[in-house]
């Protein structure tokens, strides 16, 4: 078996006051993936490294790194893919907790702040009968619906970098997946969040956040979409006054 | 330490527990009397391995289907070991709970009308399991996540380790957790308290399941004294990916996929699930559609007899879905071609996919009455963690994303109930069982023990693979008894090497670890003592390769002990419905009622 080697940037804030960066020697073959070297690193060479995931089938949305300065799963990115150095880090634009861990809980927060919800004012308690929806209706909405959260696209944003307040491209497209779900009636609810500074017009359409998105789920379009009605939104309530 | 109070503590944030927050929280506000509800998880909830289900949710639906066909399935799937009355209530609630799921924005797979498409799953007699594409787990999970934001009575503290309970008095009085960005304890006073913290299939080396499912809260019950019930039935899936076991859904063959051995033959048909349907059309209960505990076991005889191929290393049937079409399986099953893509390099419109089965769920877990409650007063258990007696030897594919609704519900509505009643326990006697778990991680932590928890855990993992696997035998299960004993022993001076606070990720593996020692000697136990073969516990021992109702038709209990060997018992199986019968698919099963 053949071996690469990985550098890993490194943070243990009760040790250091700064990270560093840290090599290691791993076996590969023709499947590993960047988290079967990290499972590596942690049980053969060095217990101490931290980092989060679980499924490892790039579905619950875990195992974000960067990869020589691009935001990846660990689960679905694999070492056969790189020749040359292979740099690993903690998501940017996040504050890093320790080693390859950040803290979420502005992403969380931004998520939550859309209302991510079906509203629907009339809706009795207990329906018995569903909705109806058609496979046209669905397919609006199916594409936005498949977020996992894992976040890579907040550290692909340039916008978020500068500004953490920006609600970012997850929560947004998960506003506008709402927002076209024909079961919805909440957008007048959503709206006011979305058109805040701090919503989809802070975005400068870089569209960064849909190349990196692993589930092709185009971020980018949702909140260009997104402006479009923001847009209509706020003309519709100048006449209104 | 912290100190904090809730209501109702629910830990675990898969679709068991959300569905529970949501449940307790609606049943608060009808009683019209305001409760809190913590949400504690060793991840963020859409993290939880409910994400990773893929094929869909169970529940009578056609005007042609009735409930009494959906319990016949479920009982007889079970292989009989199935709580009647639990079945019954769960085929009367499912329909109720995929409903209301859809209330909440879940984006169910549709016909042209608008209503909801369902599709063909093993050991159905017909088509009744509702589906999100091949993503049914990450849409539910993501809708109840979602939903359950409206709630702000639901307090989730997100990243919590539960250590242990608070038992007071043979009730629940909380929950001692270790908060994962700091390392600090948490002391958490509730007057309720609801597990669901998922299976066990990390006790297996090749496994479907994600690194989270490590069975916490099946060990803390267990240490309480709350009986492991009907453990020693491991369900292998027929389809996982050769290497890491990756899912590969049952939806693939209820949507028309063939299962080939090496020399292109339809194997199946010699298993007594026969005769062979035609290609593109799919029948219940035949061939592919049999259930996954007999596709399994039929598979590991085409192993024996030499008739199945090689990938990677591994020994493999193939899964051959090309007569679909590209149109289709990008439209039903995109995420299948996804991972068949990415993590062996085969596209399912060209070429069949390798598969082998791998362990998937855990049918046995936390003993529990009718209303998810343990033998803990104010305890509840609540999806794969419990066992309230739906699955029995062998789980039908899609029952158990319903499964969690329906008494995820259930639990949450009986807690909220429960707490209603309580009052808090003394916080001081709360507190000296804290110092109790404090001086156990600290000794965890002093660094002074020599046994490396990577190699015990290898150990572990291989000794269950080779002593419970699909087919198992007598001296294979006590090898695996007595190399688990004298893995917990070693245990005892198992090594920390990571002495820190802040996402100490070490010591959590070392904790799961633990976990997963005391529940492998149930399962062993269970499967020893089972002297037959029902459902997922097949034995090749001589006098012991058939149901044996007679001295079997039981469920297994296991119990901690403390300071010595885990003891078994038997407990009667509630049969008033169905009397046992013929467990049978494929023709032999026509006319039969099931």
């Amino acid at each position: 078996m053949t071996t690469k080697q990985i550098s890993i940037r490194r943070y243990l804030p009760e040790r250091d006051d700064a990270p560093f960066w840290q090599p290691f020697e791993v076996p590969v073959d023709d499947s590993t993936s960047l988290l079967d070297a990290l499972h590596h690193v942690k049980e053969s060479l060095d217990s101490s490294l931290s980092y989060r995931w679980s499924c490892r089938m790039a579905i619950c949305g875990s195992c974000g790194v960067m990869v020589n300065g691009i935001p990846k799963l660990g689960c679905n990115t694999f070492l056969r893919e790189y020749d040359a150095e292979i740099r690993i880090e903690p998501l940017a634009h996040f504050p890093v907790r320790r080693d390859l861990v950040v803290d979420m809980e502005i992403f969380l927060e931004h998520l939550a702040a859309v209302k991510p919800y079906l509203i629907d004012d009339a809706q009795q308690q207990e329906a018995t009968e569903t909705y109806r929806q058609t496979p046209q209706q669905l397919a609006r909405y199916r594409q936005f619906s498949n977020c996992i959260n894992c976040g890579l696209c907040y550290s692909a944003c340039p916008q978020f970098g500068l500004n953490p307040e920006f609600l970012g491209p997850a929560a947004l497209t998960l506003a506008h997946r709402y927002n076209l779900d024909s079961r919805d009636r909440g957008k007048a609810q959503r709206m006011p969040e979305l058109n805040r500074h701090d919503g989809v017009w802070s975005c400068t359409f870089v569209g960064f956040c849909s190349q990196v998105c692993p589930k092709h789920v185009d971020p980018a379009a949702a909140v260009n979409q997104g402006k479009v009605e923001s847009a209509k939104h706020t003309l519709i309530a100048l006449f209104k006054g | 330490m912290q100190h904090r109070d809730c209501d109702i503590a629910i830990v675990g944030g898969g679709g068991a527990g959300l569905r529970a927050a949501i449940a307790a929280a609606e049943q608060a506000r009808s009683d019209r009397r305001p409760q809190r509800i913590a949400l504690l998880s060793k991840v963020y909830p859409m993290r939880s391995h409910t994400v990773a289900a893929e094929g869909g949710a169970a529940a009578v639906t056609s005007p042609d289907d009735t409930l009494q066909a959906h319990f016949d399935d479920t009982v007889a799937g079970g292989d009989w070991l199935v709580e009647q009355g639990v079945a019954d209530y769960f085929v009367r609630h499912a329909h109720r709970e995929l409903v209301q799921m859809e209330r909440w924005g879940c984006p169910w797979s549709r016909k042209d009308d608008g209503s909801v498409q369902v599709r063909r799953f093993g050991g159905m007699k017909t088509a009744r399991t509702w589906f999100a594409a091949d993503k049914t787990g990450f849409h539910m999970l993501h809708t109840l996540f979602q939903t359950s934001l409206k709630y702000p009575e639901i307090e989730r503290l997100d990243e919590y380790f539960v250590l242990d309970l608070a038992v007071c008095d043979g009730a629940v009085a909380g929950i001692i957790a270790l908060e994962v960005a700091t390392g600090e304890l948490t002391l958490l006073r509730a007057r309720s308290v609801i597990l669901a913290t998922g299976g066990a299939g990390r006790l297996f080396r090749f496994n479907t399941n994600a690194g989270i499912v490590t069975g916490d809260g099946m060990a803390i019950a267990y240490r309480h004294g709350v009986p492991l019930r009907d453990m020693e039935f491991v369900q292998y899936h027929p389809t996982g990916l050769p290497g890491s076991g990756i899912l590969i859904t049952e939806a693939c063959r209820g949507e028309g996929g063939i299962l080939l051995n090496k020399d292109g033959y339809r194997y199946l048909q010699d298993y007594g699930l026969g005769p062979e349907t035609p290609l593109g059309q799919p029948q219940n209960k035949y061939m592919e559609l049999g259930p996954r505990d007999k596709l399994s076991q039929a598979f590991w005889q085409e192993q024996q007899a030499g008739r199945t191929g090689t990938f990677a290393g591994s020994d493999v049937v193939y899964l051959d879905l090309r007569h679909l079409g590209e149109a289709f399986l990008h439209e039903r099953l995109p995420f299948i071609c996804e991972l068949a893509k990415a993590y062996i390099n085969v596209d399912p419109v060209r070429e069949p996919i390798p598969i082998r089965p791998a362990v998937h769920y855990t049918m046995g877990g936390i003993e529990t009455g009718s209303q998810c409650e343990t033998s803990v007063t104010g305890l509840f258990a609540a999806g794969e963690c419990a066992s309230v007696g739906l699955h029995g030897a062998n789980r039908l594919g899609s029952n158990s994303l319903t499964e969690l609704l329906v008494f995820g519900r259930l639990a949450g509505e009986q807690a909220s109930l429960r707490a209603a009643e309580t009052t808090f326990a003394d916080m001081r006697a709360l507190e000296e069982q804290a110092d109790g778990q404090r001086t156990k991680l600290a000794r965890l932590c002093d660094g002074r023990g020599s046994e490396n928890w990577v190699q015990l855990k290898r150990e572990l993992v291989q000794a269950m693979e080779s002593g419970c696997g699909i087919y198992r035998t007598e001296d294979g299960m006590s090898h695996a008894l007595q190399t688990v004993r004298r893995l917990r022993e070693r245990y005892r001076e198992i090594r920390v090497g990571d002495t820190s606070k802040v996402y100490n990720t070490e010591l959590l593996e070392c904790i799961e670890l633990g976990f997963g020692l005391d529940i492998a000697e149930a399962t062993c136990l269970g499967a020893l003592e089972r002297c037959e073969s029902r459902g997922a516990h097949q034995r090749l021992d001589e006098g012991m390769r058939e149901r044996d109702d007679a001295r079997y038709l039981q469920h297994s209990q296991v119990f901690h002990r403390h300071d010595g060997p885990a003891e078994l018992r038997w407990q009667e199986v509630d049969t008033r419905v169905s009397a046992p019968a013929a467990r049978v698919y494929g023709d032999a099963g026509k006319g039969s009622r099931p």
